[in-house]
């Protein structure tokens, strides 16, 4: 499918001289805007009530977003590598944009399922180019840091949420007088939450595109000042060579680092999904909890930190350390702390919260460092259709974790009764998972050399023309 | 911060305006750090702020 030429991959070519550090904000740029994503529970009370509707109707939006990302970054993944990071950009944000645009005129118009077309599908096609869109391009032009720069645009999508809850609450005050979001109980109207739609469409629009025009991709021989390709390829694991994504998907490795990236959000999700209640019930003494609904809230935010961090802190680690060392740090330590979870979360609320963060940055780390892990494997030549493909462990990921835990709650008793107690059997599946995913890492090891491409197959910049480049 | 990129051949060289990398990085920046002070703010219910 070509693309018009003002977004086509030879129009961005960077000239010699350019600036690389331009490259991780027009990543951000992306990737703040789509983060939103995890911000829907702002308006979800909203919207039940709106369309007189369930939670579940309503959830429903959230899990078609969530499936159409895992899925279109497994089908697109192709198209995004051949035809660069700037035609991934704008398909993006047309699509995200359009999924707002869509969704506001279906809450203003009460048809629920313009919701499903619009926030749901069109923004989940969005979700899905967007997330992968400069993941390759950022690890050509880091070659010595790849770690670091897909940590610092994958925080973006953990980031982005942190940005969308407080201005969604503000933009739905100004909307609707009567919702004060510091009042515990008053919900904004159907009218705010489609006016919110229609703002935060627009505010995507201008800074999706601006990351789509300012982002470049390197030139074929372009490397970075005192780099040595060499002393990267002396590290265990790491290939110069290159794999094509059809070829990655038939190798042990791609599925020994879907199931590390499964076991890994699988377990995050358990957390995640419960943090507020979770943290009342794990400090219940009969009917009433020690821990107030603000404090829980606060524990909600401060996961959001830990989410945020761990992905550019961990991810940056493992330019140093190693990708497979770093995973077994999350995975292995992640058993320990979920032991201690398990087991002593309860007896103080100091070692629950500590224990929980750390857990929770290994969940964003895990999302991080993935791409750099991929690169290592499979070269640099597909790895962005190879990371797409890989994402549908998250779409996988997304569906099990709360199987997992709400299953085992909804045995256990009914939500305001629940204690620890009730939550061990979901803590220690968790355990059982992240040793799978733990020996799953462990049993990677460098791809055979028969899935290798003949020859040097890095060539959508080769074909670049650079004199007709827009680069200044 | 800034690492100018090199690169063999004879093409002609760019040069990108500090300014433009500045602002690139407030846009992205500043929503960020709001989002930042908002979390901050939030978790520090967690330690009776």
């Amino acid at each position: 499918m070509a693309v018009p030429s003002f977004l086509a991959r030879e129009r961005i070519v960077a000239r010699p001289g350019f600036n690389r550090w331009l490259i991780p904000p027009a990543a951000l740029a992306v990737h703040l805007c789509i983060g939103q994503a995890y911000a829907t529970s702002v308006y979800k009370v909203a919207l039940v009530e709106h369309f007189d509707t369930g939670l579940t109707q309503i959830g429903i939006i959230f899990s078609i977003a969530i499936v159409m990302l895992g899925l279109s970054a497994a089908v697109f993944g192709t198209w995004v590598d051949k035809n660069g990071p700037r035609a991934a950009m704008f398909t993006s944000a047309v699509f995200w944009v359009s999924g707002f645009l869509v969704g506001s005129l279906g809450i203003y118009t009460e048809q629920l399922w313009l919701l499903y077309l619009g926030y749901g599908f069109l923004g989940g096609i969005g979700l899905g180019i967007g997330y992968i869109s400069p993941v390759s391009t950022l690890i050509k032009w880091f070659p010595d840091r790849p770690g670091l720069a897909t940590g610092m645009a994958i925080m973006g999508f953990g980031g982005g949420a942190l940005i969308a809850s407080p201005l969604s609450r503000q933009l739905m005050n100004w909307y609707d007088p009567n919702y004060d979001p510091a009042v515990a109980g008053t919900v904004p109207s159907g009218n705010a939450v489609a006016g919110l739609f229609l703002t935060l469409g627009l505010i995507y629009l201008v800074f999706m595109m601006f990351g789509a025009f300012i982002i470049r991709v390197p030139a074929a021989n372009w490397r970075p000042d005192g780099f040595d390709p060499s002393t990267v390829k002396q590290k265990s694991l790491v290939t110069t060579e290159n794999v094509s994504a059809n070829n990655a998907i038939k190798t042990p490795q791609f599925w020994l680092l879907w199931t590390v990236l499964f076991c890994n959000v699988t377990a995050g999700i358990g957390i995640l999904e419960q943090a507020a209640p979770m943290i009342q019930d794990f400090f219940r003494t009969g009917a009433t909890s020690t821990v107030l609904a603000a404090t829980a809230a606060g524990f909600v935010g401060l996961l959001s930190l830990f989410n945020m961090a761990g992905r550019f802190v961990w991810s940056s680690t493992s330019d140093y350390i190693g990708r497979k060392p770093i995973y077994m740090v999350y995975l292995g330590v992640g058993i320990i702390l979920y032991v201690i979870l398990a087991t002593l979360g309860s007896t103080a609320t100091w070692i629950f919260v500590v224990t929980a963060a750390i857990i929770i940055s290994f969940y964003g780390g895990g999302f991080a460092t993935v791409p750099a892990y991929l690169r290592d494997l499979f070269g640099t030549y597909q790895v962005g259709a190879i990371h797409g493909r890989l994402l549908t462990a998250w779409a996988a990921a997304g569906i099990a974790g709360p199987l997992i835990v709400n299953g085992v709650l909804d045995a256990r008793g009914t939500p305001g009764e629940l204690v620890a107690g009730d939550y061990r059997p979901a803590l220690f599946i968790m355990v059982g998972l992240l040793a799978v995913g733990f020996v799953a890492n462990l049993l990677i090891k460098p791809v055979s050399e028969k899935y290798f491409e003949p020859t040097q197959t890095d060539v959508p910049t080769t074909a670049a023309e650079p004199e007709r480049s827009t680069v200044r | 911060m800034s690492h100018p990129a090199s690169t063999a051949g004879d093409q002609p060289t760019t040069h990108t305006p500090t300014g433009l990398i500045a602002f690139a990085w407030a846009l992205v920046g500043i929503p960020l750090a709001y989002g930042l002070y908002n979390t901050i703010k939030a978790a520090s219910a967690l330690f009776g702020g």
